[in-house]
């Protein structure tokens, strides 16, 4: 789950790390009011779940209360990729005398969380790692063990950070790395966390993302700290017309299960796959040899023979689809000669011929006779188990390559 | 392939036998045992839904339902 910088900042704020007094208005008065208690020059700031704010025009400096509230105004109208605001943030202008990174990032090859700090806060980390990489500390933490300040200071000091600073900012990463293990954080960043003037550190930007799975577990603070509701799922993934069509044509029917993804593809062979992890297998071995899936699907759990048409109708409508691959692991509650029937209706009612437009036919299992009968009558290709699905997937790649 | 073509069945047929296709207590029973909605009941008797017959699962449970010889499950792609 992903948090708007309002929430994020209140996070930070919780587990006892220095924020700057900032307030979250949803009305241009509300702003006046805000900027009004902090005194001073402010930065209003959208609060979109994306972003690009800055050169979008969501980020707006402001000398006096009116000001502040005129910007409110206009950022509250502005869309920004997409994404209406659900309010600004109106924040003191910092007087910064330098800017740091600090952040705790989930590392799924290590398993462990891990500690990044930098001394060059408020651009990309990403950016700082690859031209300044000693600029970047890092360290992992444990899963279970307490954290302690000395493993944030280690991090810390790699980068050159001495004496007051380091001092300071020490905590500052300790406390980070604490309520991301608390929280069941994936992403837990400051950027940038400010030494100001007078030497004292605080966190001007946060963003903070919760895995998925904890969030049934985290209802203190989702719902009583943040005030978040239940059904606020924060589900910003846009789906395709492909991915919309699918899930339609699923709902519709309660028999059997089917889905279909098509970010990032835009090959030429479509799949319609699925079976016991058998999806991924598969869209690997066309990958690896050398094909190009057109998108990836998940069939199975017996669906109708509507289903299984609607699925691939759908696969074969998609630009620059010449032929589809229908392949599963090994199946037992989803029946053969049903998919057989679908995919090939698929195919007969888009006036394609199924013999052309199969590139192949592998899926062992329940009533698999009856479906290589069907199969056998429209001159489909077909494989049974003996036929491995990397051979399987290798002859529908070198059948495409073949055509075109 | 026009609309209506393409709501014809493509792999299965089923032929009813008169005067079972007329019986309202046959269409009635029909209607119940088929789990994917071929057929309908109304008091003309048994309509076979064409665009359903491509969902049969090949239960055979109507034509245990039917006299002996009255329902014939046609499998078109054996033809």
């Amino acid at each position: 789950m992903i948090f708007y910088e309002y929430e994020a900042r209140k996070i930070v704020e919780l587990a006892g790390i220095p924020v700057t007094k900032y307030g979250f208005c949803q009305t241009a008065d509300e702003a006046r009011k805000a900027a009004e208690e902090i005194g001073g020059p402010t930065v209003i700031k959208s609060q979109v779940l994306t972003g690009g704010r800055m050169k979008a025009g969501g980020v707006q400096f402001a000398d006096t209360p009116d000001e502040a509230a005129k910007h409110a105004e206009d950022i509250l109208k502005l869309e920004i990729n997409g994404h209406m605001p659900v309010g600004v943030l109106v924040d003191p202008k910092a007087e910064i005398k330098q800017e740091y990174y600090a952040s705790v990032v989930w590392d799924g090859t290590a398993k462990k969380p891990l500690m990044l700090f930098s001394d060059m806060g408020g651009i990309d980390i990403e950016q700082v790692a690859e031209e300044h990489p000693d600029h970047v500390g890092r360290g992992h933490i444990s899963n279970i063990l307490p954290v302690g300040d000395y493993e944030a200071k280690q991090v810390i000091a790699a980068t050159g950070v001495t004496g007051s600073q380091l001092n300071r900012a020490t905590p500052i990463l300790a406390k980070l790395a604490r309520l991301f293990r608390e929280n069941d954080m994936i992403l837990a960043e400051i950027n940038p966390l400010a030494e100001l003037t007078d030497g004292s550190f605080v966190a001007l930007d946060a963003h903070m993302e919760m895995e998925e799975e904890a969030v049934g577990r985290q209802k203190n603070i989702l719902r009583k700290e943040l005030g978040i509701a239940e059904e606020d799922t924060r589900d910003t993934y846009v789906p395709s017309d492909f991915e919309k069509n699918v899930k339609a044509i699923d709902a519709a029917d309660h028999r059997g299960v089917i889905q279909g993804k098509d970010h990032g593809f835009d090959g030429n062979l479509g799949l319609v796959i699925g079976a016991g992890g058998g999806s991924l297998t598969l869209t690997d071995a066309v990958r690896n040899q050398g094909g190009k899936p057109a998108n990836y699907s998940e069939i199975g759990g017996n669906p109708s023979v509507a289903k299984a048409c609607g699925l691939a109708k759908e696969v074969l409508k998609k630009d620059g689809v010449e032929k589809i691959a229908v392949m599963m692991s090994i199946v037992s509650n989803t029946r053969v000669d049903i998919v057989a029937r679908g995919v090939i209706k698929a195919c007969l009612e888009l006036g394609k011929d199924p013999a052309e437009t199969i590139a192949i036919f592998r899926i062992p299992g329940a009533w698999e006779d009856e479906g290589n009968k069907i199969l056998d009558h429209y001159g489909v290709e077909y494989c049974d188990r003996s036929v491995s699905l990397w051979d399987a997937a290798g002859r529908a790649v070198a059948k495409i390559q073949g055509a075109s | 392939m026009s609309p209506a073509e393409a709501m014809d069945a493509v792999f299965i047929d089923i032929e009813l036998d008169e005067p079972a296709k007329s019986d309202p207590e046959l269409a009635k029973k029909l209607e119940e045992v088929c789990t994917v909605g071929i057929f309908k009941a109304s008091a003309a008797g048994t309509e076979i839904v064409q665009g359903q017959l491509d969902e049969c699962v090949l239960c055979y449970l109507c034509v245990d339902a039917c006299p002996t010889g009255a329902m014939r499950i046609i499998k078109k792609y054996e033809n």
